[in-house]
């Protein structure tokens, strides 16, 4: 692996960058392996990155349909926090925050990691009481929230002139998260997956899994691809949005729906906003990108979807709600939109799990997956190599549903 | 924003109804008549197919009607050969 | 201020009796009225206009539309809205812009030393660096020099934004040639049809060029077709108006930008067609050479636009650089503007030149390429090499016209979710299968001949008439003079000699072809993986003229056919849209509207505030009075309740009407108690699960009749509660014979409470007999008060004596007014939900937004007794059972009492073992100051927690420890015996 570094690009200048070389190999595929992850985007190229790293497996193949990290990875609005209410849950994000911070370094590419605070904006009560408890809840697994002072909100973000006294829903509160993050999406995947392919991960794109493969006895043997069959002791999904489409083929049946969850981005302007806005009562939150593009996102459509587009009702709702609190963006003009694909459990929260079929293993259920990238690939990879829960994924097995353990993150279930 | 078809009103706009999720078998008349995993089963699990799902959608700004239609999940195209409501 | 120079003494599509005095980088202008922004820096001689966003290397404009991929301004003033393309700014009286992305001016630019540096920035470079010490260090830097306008700074300061829903059989996207042919045709059968273009005009491509349709110039039979079309009552025509974006089931967003009413600022409609006709045109691309994004290098058919339309001419001597014969008419329309001609260098070694009477005159030079500019601030003159022996020659020119060839625009159909095909012979990607009921005519459809891009527009337009199922109304096609061929030859980029040489594949983000080459290396060579590592084509053209030139690189290097590399996804909006626009008249009342109640303006008028409660009810949170504290308050009306008399308003609780013959079982089977014994004029309170055994709702349900029952719900779940009940009856039960009636909003109540609620209401008119014999706890009573058909039930939520009198809503305030009279001086008091919240937690009352997060079922909030044994079935109690049956440890409702009285515990804190830093073991549900008790109490769901009573825990807030005891969850008449007097 070529190591990136100023010395290194000021060297390749001189001869015009013609000795850059592939961020990763392009293999032959070959019909067997010992681990199979199905999915090269965040959660699969981290988890085998960490399957190579920490466990010392190296007989692995990343397969993914279409091109690396083009899946939800491609598609998100990076925030990455670990204010959440449950006990189960805090302590996984956490722990990925911490291992965010030091990727960079770790896999030697730049993620434009940014810690710039996300200030929750509130405006019912409701909402404040469950902000407090989640304020309480974090801060005995090491996360921090602390109240913010409207004013000191309006100081703090200039353009979020809405919201006063008069308006529809007056802010009555806010609450800072220094803890969270942003950084570039793509070079989260690219990062691990030059990392993993560095350690001897093989990554096959064009590489789409039709149908999984039982043996008699059983197991899982293995997955038929548009490119023949490959057999693996171990098959590993990670294909968020698609996991039923792959588990169906093979008669499992998950707690998973799958819907859309769309962003937008605003034409890139000059900095305005240095810190993350979350306005939990209209359901929509944005962030100011490098580049200068405000990249907002809100609630997922409802309904099952696959068709990763724009549904206009859901489009103009959220609009109208960051206008509400930042009127002054009603003449800051849309570049772009889209839409991606996610599989959300019953209860909302993740599923990292073995599954009634010997050697077949799930991550699936990411509402929110990108912030648990660096965890979720760890956690994985624990479970994958050790056939055993790591401690901190141990709340998202899918027996939890057995009794119907459901982990509620805000007291309600999924659509 | 799709055009529904209410069976009762007529084509509608989308945001005027609520989407029920897919078509499951009828609640039992007896659920102790289940073993704990088949019920749970009921409760948890339900279609999620890439292409034609049939699924209930309830018309709460009009008639109050709920129907099913016939809907792919990939193209949002409705299809024609929808179930109309429960009677 | 400068003089328009180069402005022709005549003709041209603009008023010259309007002269407009603009401002640009603080010097002033003048230009006429319908120029825009460019044209009338063209007309003043002003070429460079911007800097590149990276290297910030001179720039100038390029095109003529949205599709400028070089030279972005920021207005100034009211006008003010992020970047623009400096081709799409109207030309307005006072007009102030300023280029964006250079720093002081585009003439001298301090952020131009990036260029020395230039080699340590290629694409991507920000991955392989900045990792030392951390990001943090450099992201101020960087952040600072991206971006390119400000944003505005604040919202306009008057008018406002509409949207509208339209619906017609046929719409047509485009009022070219096509576009109005298509048009013509469907309004003539009586289809009803709309019609919008982004023009501030109508004729597309006809109003740059010169072209005769039916022997009239292309503007004069514009104008004849646009006048039939408006005097169509089944036409709706929209000009400067960009349709956007294409939905599911054929609905299609168009912003129109000046729309006549002059308190509009923009409106937005979302038309659902039948049938779309896509005449969208074509864009011209550039072509990809050293230096091709000097200051004087334009797309030919800008050029063309600018001689023609704006009468402004570019430049005096230039040369065009060319790979298909539609760059040949431009020369000629040059030639008779007074441009001189040095030469047209075409690319293809057999060249027809379209077949004009030109070929001797015009200085061809065919099979050679420019393979780089020279001139830095503007372009003085450019090199050519033979492609047969590599000859080099440089001819001296101040202006380099550039044809690529031509894009179908193609964005919207893809948007759709149709295909693409890459034709070969086009050298482009065109329409391919429709997804939806749309097709594309005209250039949009890779048609380019005039002749055919009519005839095509008609016959579309019959077709679109025909699925209808309209009668098609005989519509000949017009005559225009013979199109040139096309003939193009493809040139994805002309390979240099130098291999630092800067060749440009996306103008906006400074992206070269060897940033190309470079992804390709990396491995980046799928398309989206080279859009994404290089940025190519992500800026706020969106790649319009450069794209191809991305893909055909590609395809070039990694020897794959352009067929099999495809384009990305084209994704909406079109163009960038206003935020504004797009929310329309969505103002947060409009989206949220307030629900109140008809006493709502008598608790404002008596001090009030009014809190959000859920469903959008506002409600009185509490009654201040003059320099009282809000625990003061709060205490003032507990007290009032607890030792005398007070009155709320309870009319936004949930309420229904239900009856049938199956009513019982309906009942019997939403609640988890037992109803069947319940006797009539008696009310119950009953606790709701979902299927899966978590708590819905909770309510009191009243009999009214053998078949009729009155169900009340809380106020947030009433909708939440209708579904479920529908959902039941008319999908799981169909067969059942019961009807449910939302009457929330018919029925209001004033409920009164207090030891001394009795004399109150004895004090009323009515045939009720209020005596504590004849109306017991939990019943409901029908009758007449103050002469108002009244339904009184004595129900308690706040522990004490309470009437809860039901009248219908139109009379619940002279009800309440009464109420007062009478009660005024029995000192009765209104009271809030913040007295409510303190007097039901002193009770242990349960509050489904504090007890009940999703976790908690009724046996662990002591509720048991509701848990019918009797009951075979009820929805959730099989669930309920699965849960329990593992029998782990439950999180259960008890009380804390803090070892400080006079100490509060948060709401939401976590309990911990020993008050540790670690998981928790339950939480704080609600914390009040109790009057009755005069010190603070708590309740909480705790693990084991009914096994605990007596015992010590200990509540964790942040750092601090506060010791609490376990209690019973109730604090104030264990027995209950106040509410049951």
């Amino acid at each position: 692996m070529q190591h990136y570094s100023l010395f290194n690009l000021a060297r390749n200048a001189l001869n015009n960058h013609q000795g850059w070389c592939e961020a990763w190999r392009t293999v032959p595929l070959k019909e067997e392996y010992d681990t199979l992850i199905i999915g090269a985007g965040g959660h699969g190229l981290a988890t085998a990155y960490y399957l190579a790293k920490n466990h010392g497996v190296t007989d692995i193949a990343v397969l993914e349909k279409g091109w690396l990290g083009g899946g939800n990875i491609a598609r998100n609005t990076v925030t990455i926090r670990s204010n959440y209410m449950r006990d189960e849950s805090i302590p996984f994000y956490v722990k990925s925050l911490e291992l965010y911070e030091k990727l960079s370094q770790e896999l030697n590419y730049n993620l434009m990691y940014s810690k710039r605070g996300m200030i929750d904006v509130i405006q019912t009560y409701p909402k404040l009481r469950e902000i407090k408890r989640r304020m309480l809840s974090m801060h005995l697994h090491g996360s921090t929230y602390e109240p913010l002072d409207v004013d000191d909100l309006r100081r703090q973000v200039p353009s979020l002139t809405g919201g006063g006294p008069n308006s529809r829903l007056p802010i009555i509160g806010s609450m800072l998260h220094t803890d969270a993050a942003v950084c570039r999406h793509d070079a989260v995947a690219w990062g691990y997956a030059r990392a993993a392919d560095d350690l001897g991960v093989e990554i096959h794109q064009n590489t789409g899994v039709q149908k999984l493969l039982r043996d008699p006895n059983g197991s899982i043997a293995g997955v038929v691809t548009n490119r023949g069959t490959v057999r693996a002791k171990n098959v590993s999904l990670a294909v968020s949005g698609h996991t039923t489409t792959l588990t169906d083929t093979i008669g499992l049946r998950l707690p998973l729906k799958t819907f859309n969850l769309t962003a937008f981005v605003s034409e890139p302007v000059k900095p305005l906003l240095d810190v993350i806005v979350n306005c939990p009562d209209l359901g929509v939150y944005l962030n100011q990108s490098d580049k200068g593009e405000i990249v907002i996102g809100g609630a997922a459509d409802i309904g099952q979807s696959f068709r990763r587009d724009i549904k206009q009702a859901v489009f103009e709702e959220s609009v109208s709600a960051m206008l509400e609190l930042f009127p002054s963006f009603k003449k800051l003009k849309l570049l772009r939109q889209w839409g991606g694909a996610l599989d959300i459990a019953h209860d909302a929260s993740p599923i990292i799990s073995k599954t009634k079929i010997p050697g077949l293993f799930v991550s699936a259920g990411w509402w929110g997956g990108f912030k648990a990238i660096p965890a979720g690939g760890l956690t994985f990879a624990h479970l994958i190599a050790n056939n055993e829960q790591h401690p901190l994924s141990e709340p998202f097995t899918l027996d939890r549903f057995d009794n119907l353990n459901f982990i509620l993150e805000s007291g309600t279930t999924a659509h | 924003m799709l055009e529904i078809n209410c069976p009762f009103c007529g084509p509608r706009s989308e945001t005027e109804f609520i989407n029920g999720g897919p078509v499951r078998e009828t609640r039992a008349e007896n659920p102790h008549d289940f073993a704990d995993s088949d019920w749970v089963d009921y409760l948890i699990l339900a279609p999620n197919p890439l292409g034609p799902v049939t699924e209930e959608w309830w018309h709460i700004m009009g008639c109050s009607l709920w129907f099913t239609i016939t809907r792919d999940t990939t193209t949002h195209e409705i299809l024609p050969c929808s179930r109309k409501s429960h009677d | 201020m400068t003089n328009d120079s180069q402005r022709l003494s005549s003709g041209g599509d603009i008023d010259r009796t309007k002269i407009i005095s603009f401002e640009f980088n603080g010097t002033l202008h003048q230009g006429y009225q319908g120029d825009t922004l460019a044209s009338a820096l063209i007309a003043n001689g002003v070429s460079l206009t911007a800097r590149g966003f990276k290297y910030h290397r001179p720039r100038g404009i390029m095109g003529v539309g949205s599709e400028e991929p070089a030279s972005f301004v920021e207005l100034l003033g009211d006008a003010a809205s992020g970047s623009q393309p400096i081709t799409t700014v109207v030309l307005r009286e006072g007009l102030r812009a300023i280029s964006v992305s250079c720093w002081p001016s585009p003439n001298f630019d301090l952020m131009s030393i990036n260029q020395l540096i230039s080699k340590l920035i290629p694409a991507g470079f920000y991955y392989k660096t900045f990792m030392w010490p951390n990001w943090h260090f450099f992201e101020p830097y960087i952040r600072r020099i991206a971006g390119l306008a400000n944003a505005p700074s604040q919202a306009p300061t008057s008018g406002q934004y509409e949207s509208r829903n339209w619906f017609c059989d046929v719409l047509i996207i485009g009022a070219g040639p096509a576009g109005l042919m298509a048009a013509l045709t469907a309004a003539r059968s009586g289809a009803r049809t709309a019609l919008v273009d982004d023009g501030t005009r109508a004729g597309g491509g006809l109003l740059n060029r010169k072209e005769r349709v039916n022997n009239k110039w292309g503007g004069e039979w514009v104008q004849c077709i646009t006048d039939e079309l408006d005097s169509l009552n089944t036409v709706l025509r929209l000009q400067d108006s960009t349709a956007w974006a294409y939905r599911e089931q054929n609905l299609v967003i168009v912003t129109e930008r000046q729309p006549t009413q002059k308190q509009l600022i923009q409106r937005t409609w979302r038309i659902r067609a039948r049938r779309v006709i896509i005449a969208s045109g074509a864009i011209e691309r550039t072509l990809v050479f050293a230096n091709n994004d000097r200051p004087g290098v334009m797309l030919a058919s800008a050029v063309q636009a600018y001689v023609n339309r704006y009468a402004a001419l570019p430049g005096r001597r230039a040369v065009i650089f060319t790979n298909n014969d539609s760059a040949y008419q431009v020369a000629l329309d040059m030639i008779a503007a007074g441009i001189e001609i040095a030469a047209i260098v075409d690319c293809r070694d057999d060249s027809s030149g379209g077949g004009l009477p030109l070929a001797g005159d015009m200085p061809r030079i065919t099979n050679h390429v420019v393979t780089r500019v020279l001139g830095r601030r503007r372009v003085r003159a450019v090199r050519l090499r033979s492609n047969e022996n590599g000859d080099t020659r440089t001819i001296s020119c101040d202006l380099l016209c550039v044809s690529g060839g031509w894009n179908p625009t193609v964005h919207l159909y893809s948007q759709s979710r149709s295909t693409l095909r890459y034709d070969d012979a086009l050298a482009a990607f065109i329409p391919h299968k429709p997804a939806q009921a749309c097709e594309c005519v005209g250039a949009a459809a890779g048609e380019f001949g005039l002749q055919q891009i009519l005839v095509g527009g008609l016959e579309a337009g019959a077709r679109a008439v025909s699925d209808c199922g309209f009668q098609r109304r005989e519509t000949i096609a017009p005559t225009t003079s013979k199109s040139p061929p096309y003939n193009i030859e493809a040139l994805w980029h002309v390979n240099s000699d130098d291999a630092s040489a800067n060749s440009f594949v996306d103008l906006q983000n400074d992206v070269t072809l060897n940033d190309v080459h470079l992804a390709i290396r990396e491995g980046f060579g799928a398309i989206e993986h080279v859009k994404r590592y290089t940025t190519g084509g992500m800026g706020i053209d969106q790649g319009k003229t450069g794209n191809i030139n991305i893909i055909g690189a590609v395809a070039n290097q990694t020897d794959v056919a352009l067929r099999d590399i495809g384009t990305t996804t084209y994704r909406s909006p079109f163009v960038p849209i206003e935020f504004g626009a797009i929310a329309g008249g969505k103002v947060d009342s409009a989206v949220r509207p307030y629900r109140h109640t008809p006493i709502t303006q008598w608790h404002k008028d008596y001090g009030a505030t009014m809190y959000e409660s859920g469903a959008h009810w506002r409600r009185p949170g509490y009654y201040s009075r003059r320099g009282e504290s809000l625990q003061k308050t709060i205490n003032r009306e507990v007290l009032a309740t607890r030792e005398n008399l007070a009155i709320y308003d309870g009319s936004p609780l949930g309420k229904f009407d239900i009856c049938g013959p199956d009513a019982t079982r309906l009942i019997g089977m939403l609640y988890t108690n037992l109803f069947l014994n319940l006797s009539v004029g008696m009310g119950r309170y009953g606790v709701m699960l979902t299927e899966d055994g978590r708590i819905l709702d909770d309510g009191v349900t009243f009999k009214l009749g053998e078949n009729h029952y009155l169900m009340s719900t809380s106020t947030a779940n009433t909708q939440a509660v209708y579904r479920h009940i529908q959902h039941f009856l008319q999908v799981e039960r169909p067969k059942w014979r019961v009807w449910v009636t939302p009457i929330t909003t018919q029925w209001s109540n004033a409920t009164v409470c207090g030891p001394n609620a009795r004399e109150l209401l004895e004090r009323l008119e009515s045939d009720i007999d209020f005596s504590a014999a004849t109306f017991p706890f939990m019943a409901l009573r029908e009758g007449t008060v103050e002469g108002m058909l009244a339904r009184v039930c004595r129900v308690s939520f706040t522990g004490e004596l309470s009437f809860e009198i039901n009248v219908r809503s139109r009379h619940v305030l002279k009800l309440w007014e009464r109420l007062f009279e009478i009660g005024k001086p029995l000192g009765l008091t209104p009271i809030g939900s913040e007295a409510n919240h303190v007097l039901r937690v002193e009770k242990g009352f349960l509050s489904l937004g504090h007890e009940v997060d999703g976790t908690a079922d009724p046996h662990d909030l002591g509720m048991s007794w509701a848990m019918s044994k009797k009951k075979a079935d009820y929805i959730g109690k099989r669930a309920v059972e699965i849960r329990r049956s593992q029998d782990s440890p439950r999180r259960e409702l008890v009380g804390l009492l803090t070892d400080d009285p006079s100490r509060l515990v948060t709401e939401g804190a976590p309990l911990t073992p020993k008050g540790q830093l670690q998981a928790s073991e339950g939480f704080v549900t609600a914390s009040v100051w109790s009057v009755a008790r005069s010190r603070s109490v708590a309740l909480a769901l705790l693990t084991d927690g009914r096994s605990r009573i007596g015992q010590a825990a200990h509540v964790r807030i942040k750092n601090e420890i506060v010791p609490v005891t376990i209690t019973q969850p109730c604090f104030y008449d264990p027995a209950s015996e106040r509410m049951k007097n």
